[in-house]
């Protein structure tokens, strides 16, 4: 504490003076403000910079320039980067196809696809079976019949052969990654970086530019899925090829085993329940983000939601939503079953083995007779159409839609206008509204109190950058809705991450709601905010804040348990009150946990406040939505993605540099101070 | 040293930048503290030699940070030696090709750990074959070893438990196994037992005391257990700050400790149960009687004490018919009582 504070004011300054200091940075901020609100006073509306909604200025039309040259150069096949990606377009297009006449399309001149409804369910149930045990089947049987009684057969297996191909080509690339990550410092920190990005950039601002390399469609939709979900499964696979025990690995290097060896019997083995997890996390990421490639003309369950969305026809969104929500369920249910499962088969007497062998070969057979049969059997093959659970199911929500509309109204509408007039609009005055040199010296003032000269320069670097792309005004719009929605996610992540430390019966009562919170695609939580709220800014901050609360109040309830127990007893005896444990002991010493969920809230925020673009959220992700509608507006749309990949680098930079000055400052938080959650992502 | 089992040289091994540049230096004769201010670097092993007579028990012992794990890790090159020559059966194993070094490390010299290091996913009786399976032996072959070593420690009826379903003291046993299949000729132990109870603690010495009668391997085993390194050793050495302070005998160890750090460390040993007649004896002088019993020089004065004690007569220490000593009942009291009162009940 001492060294720091000599370091940062060239004074000698005693612990006490170091702790007024760390005060001392609130009341700088809070002067900040303060200033900016009088400068605002006297110059809002004026240099805001704002432009109009189809206006395209030089840079946009620079952006729109090199996307058409990269097109033509696509097409014209002569550039051998381009031509490779035309290869491999051609390649997944054709590999989604085969499939998709397996089981989806009718292969002429059959009026049906080669595989009917039996034959699917029966490979699924046979599979699950082999990798997961016969409880999962339990569950596996029953989702694939609601896909189809829900009346939304091809499109669930549709999304289903993307999410799979692309996590068969994540964990084909991903596994020897993470390994050589695991065994090389270098490969390491050359990919670590890259992984970041990966993850944290928004993945509704790449759909863009790949479609122009890929052309929109199964292709692209499969490559913007891998680039995804690719991360968890390297990562998680390095993370677990580490943590193989290091005893192990010294005792088994003295008996002689070379590096194959080591590889193959004692690293792969000791870490393939971790890899299992990666595998499980990659899956879950890649279904999310082939639902939200429908923009991009993916196929699958994304279609009917997105197609509902802007026909207004919420309840069908609703019904392919909740599809999805069982497919997610499915999946991440059956890859965890997998997991436990792996352990368990390893250690299987010989005589369960047999049995097992047996039971798949029998069962096996009859998976066949079943395929058989669904490619010669009418009844067998299109998945009948009665009982249909989804007509119903989607009038039922359009009429709880019209009568929340006509008869609670009162209700939404209060809750919206009070948090609109009360503290969304005023804060999008002053962050908007400003003078934008106004606001970007108010900016650059926080960045500096709170990060740093690293932060200061980050932040100038990202700010000259949206100042160029012309769209300074739209930024700050998002900007505004970024910073509302984060500060809301905070307090209720407080709230709930305080009560789950403390309290084991709410962790466990809270923890899995998250857990399954975490598991649905964003993109089908706007279906039921919109139908409470319309369409609006206020939507989508809603839903950037469901998306964000799960795992920032995990790391706000995993800090608060971190905190040492000891320290805990001993403010105990001291005659500490509840409160007082909770705001003089707990909540300072998981200051780190704190500063990191902060910084992992903003960035969740961020990528569900633009794809709330779509849903009259306005401002930058509108200008994507745009930009893939009308080819006019393309290269808004890019710019639109590169401003918010600023915005997200410096709401970065400025929380990672805060949370590590915090850290540098108070050695209990230091443990937090991991960059990013291993699994966390971003849709 | 060509007959030696296990022959070291000049051994060193200093952690830091540029940490060869400091051996032979002034600066290698700095206590650590300084050394690692003047050049950041740490000198874990430092100048140690010495040799292992084929079947012998060599005991590294020394308090937690004097380099004893560093020293026997150096041994197989499991850390890179910085200086130094070592010698196995007369290979030289600093200077050998990675292949070699396998080969080395598959069939001449195993290791058992504190640790113990199992492969948890897999049955006792396939960890005891691990070696054996990266060296390349057939499934059959083995197995039927693996299953001997098994036996041979004690653990018959547990070959298809996983490691984790065993005792720590168990475990260890396996780790013993599998160092024994692969008929090593030498075996190196760093802590073995430390992580285990005071009572399974006892038994495995017993069982290393018993191995070692049984297949007779030499053997360099690490410990920061005087009484350990006592009960075991044919010869101990004595580590400190990385340095050799003494190798001596137990009862060499114990008679005349080389500096205060090592009598320091030995004040509290029962000296009845590690001296023998050599170091309490006299010079034989004219007046002594013949008559009392006779013992020779390496026997314990615990075991001594009774019979002299109750004979009326001196004891004549005789060595290969020869004279060498008188041990009067003084000498055997001395050694007994000054235990007594050195630790009170």
């Amino acid at each position: 504490m001492t060294t720091v504070a000599v370091r940062d004011s060239g004074v000698p300054t005693s612990g006490v003076l170091a702790a007024l200091r760390r005060r001392g940075k609130l009341w700088l901020l809070a002067l900040t403000v303060l200033a900016w609100v009088a400068v605002w006073a006297a110059t809002r509306g004026t240099s805001t910079q704002e432009i109009g909604g189809a206006t395209l200025t030089d840079a946009h039309q620079w952006f729109r320039g090199r996307a058409a040259w990269v097109e033509d150069a696509a097409s014209a096949g002569t550039n051998p980067v381009f031509g490779l990606a035309n290869g491999i377009a051609d390649l997944l297009n054709g590999l989604i196809a085969f499939l998709q006449r397996l089981f989806t399309v009718p292969e002429f001149p059959r009026p049906y696809p080669e595989i009917g409804w039996l034959g699917v369910i029966a490979m699924a149930a046979w599979v699950t079976y082999a990798v997961a045990g016969w409880r999962s089947v339990l569950l596996v049987v029953p989702s694939f019949l609601a896909f189809g009684f829900l009346g939304y057969w091809e499109d669930s297996l549709d999304l289903l052969i993307i999410t799979l191909v692309s996590v068969f080509i994540a964990v084909v690339i991903g596994i020897p990654l993470g390994v050589a990550m695991a065994h090389s410092k270098i490969v390491s920190a050359i990919l670590t970086p890259v992984l970041d990005v990966m993850q944290t950039m928004p993945s509704f601002i790449y759909l863009l530019p790949l479609t122009i390399v890929f052309g929109i469609g199964s292709a692209a939709a499969t490559i913007v899925t891998l680039i995804y979900a690719l991360p968890p499964v390297v990562r998680i696979t390095a993370h677990g090829i580490r943590s193989v025990s290091p005893s192990t690995l010294e005792a088994t290097r003295s008996l002689g085993q070379s590096g194959w060896q080591r590889l193959r019997n004692v690293e792969l083995p000791m870490s393939k329940r971790t890899v299992i997890v990666g595998i499980n996390q990659t899956m879950m990421a890649a279904l999310s983000m082939a639902t939200i490639a429908a923009f991009i003309d993916s196929p699958g369950l994304g279609q009917p939601v997105l197609e509902g969305l802007r026909r207004g026809q919420l309840g069908a969104s609703a019904v392919a939503g909740l599809a999805i929500v069982i497919m997610a369920i499915m999946l991440d249910r059956t890859t965890t079953a997998a997991s436990i499962r792996a352990e368990r088969a390893a250690r299987a007497g010989r005589d369960d083995r047999r049995r097992r062998r047996l039971v798949l070969t029998g069962t096996g057979v009859l998976t066949l007779a079943a395929i058989g049969v669904s490619h010669n059997q009418v009844w067998a093959n299109p998945f009948p159409s009665s009982p249909d659970l989804g007509s119903p199911i989607a009038a039922g929500v359009d009429r709880f839609a019209d009568w929340l509309r006509t008869d609670l109204s009162g209700l939404t509408t209060a809750i919206q206008e009070a948090f609109t007039v009360w503290f969304l609009n005023p804060v999008q005055d002053l962050v908007a509204n400003s003078p934008w040199f106004v606001t970007a010296a108010a900016l650059l003032a926080v960045a500096a109190i709170a990060g740093g000269r690293r932060a200061l320069a980050s932040t100038a670097v990202c700010l000259a950058g949206i100042y160029f792309l012309d769209l300074w005004y739209n930024a700050m719009v998002t900007l505004t809705s970024v910073f509302t929605a984060t500060a809301v996610t905070m307090v209720v992540g407080v709230a709930l991450g305080v009560w789950m430390g403390r309290s084991g019966l709410a962790d466990r009562a809270i923890r899995p709601v998250l857990d399954a919170a975490q598991t649905i695609p964003p993109f089908v939580y706007l279906v039921p905010i919109l139908i409470l709220f319309g369409p609006n800014r206020f939507t989508a901050i809603v839903a950037g804040v469901i998306y964000a609360v799960p795992p920032a109040t995990k790391l706000i309830a995993d800090g608060i348990r971190g905190v040492a127990p000891a320290t805990v007893e001993a403010a105990e005896s001291a005659g500490t009150s509840r409160l007082q444990m909770i705001t003089k002991v707990q909540i300072p010493m998981a200051r780190g946990a704190l500063l990191v969920a902060g910084n992992q809230g903003l960035l969740y925020v961020l990528s569900m406040v633009v794809i709330g673009g779509m849903v009259g959220a306005g401002a930058l992700g509108f200008d994507i939505v745009t930009g893939f509608r009308q080819t006019s507006m393309i290269g808004r749309g890019l710019a639109a993605g590169v401003a918010i990949v600023l915005l997200g680098i410096m709401l970065d930079r400025i929380t990672t540099h805060a949370a590590n000055q915090s850290a540098s400052t108070n050695p209990t938080t230091a443990t937090h101070r991991r960059r990013r959650p291993l699994t966390g992502g971003i849709a | 040293m060509s007959d030696a089992a296990l022959s070291v040289h000049g051994l060193w091994k200093v952690f830091g930048p540029k940490a060869g540049s400091i051996i032979g230096t002034p600066d290698a004769d700095l206590p650590r503290p300084e050394l690692l201010a003047r050049t950041g670097c740490v000198a874990a092993v430092k100048d140690v030699s010495f040799d292992v007579a084929p079947g012998e028990v060599f005991v590294v012992m020394g308090l937690s940070g004097s380099g004893k794990s560093t020293l026997v890790r150096c041994l197989t090159r499991l850390i890179e030696p910085s200086a130094g020559s070592i010698e196995i059966d007369g290979d030289d194993v600093v200077t050998m090709s990675d292949s070699r070094l396998r080969e080395l490390r598959r069939t001449h010299v195993s290791m058992v750990f504190q640790h113990f290091g199992l492969l948890p996913h897999r049955q006792v009786i396939d960890n005891v074959a691990y070696g054996l399976e990266v060296r390349g032996e057939p499934k059959s072959k083995r197995l039927a070893r693996s299953q001997e070593m098994v036996d041979l420690v004690g653990l018959s009826g547990n070959e298809h438990s996983y490691p984790d379903q065993l005792s720590g003291g168990m475990q260890q046993r396996v780790g013993l196994a599998r160092a024994l299949a692969a008929d090593p000729s030498v075996m190196l132990f760093d802590e073995p037992f430390s992580a285990l109870d005071p009572l399974i603690r006892r038994d495995m010495q017993n069982e290393v005391i018993r191995l070692h009668d049984e297949v007779g391997k030499s053997m360099v085993f690490v410990t920061h257990d005087l009484a350990e390194a006592l009960k075991l050793g044919d010869r101990i050495l004595i580590m400190r700050d990385g340095a050799v302070v003494q190798v001596g005998t137990p009862a060499e160890v114990v008679a005349r400790p080389a500096d205060d750090y090592v009598r320091d460390f030995v004040s509290d040993v029962p000296r009845s149960h590690v001296l023998t007649l050599r170091y309490v004896m006299r010079e034989p002088g004219p007046d002594d009687s013949t008559e009392g019993p006779v013992m020779s020089s390496d026997t314990v004065v615990r075991q001594a004490a009774r019979a002299a004690l109750a004979s009326e007569h001196v004891v004549r220490v005789v060595d290969d018919g020869e004279l060498v000593g008188i041990v009067d009942d003084d000498a055997i009291l001395r050694v007994v009582v000054a235990e007594e009162e050195a630790t009170p009940a």
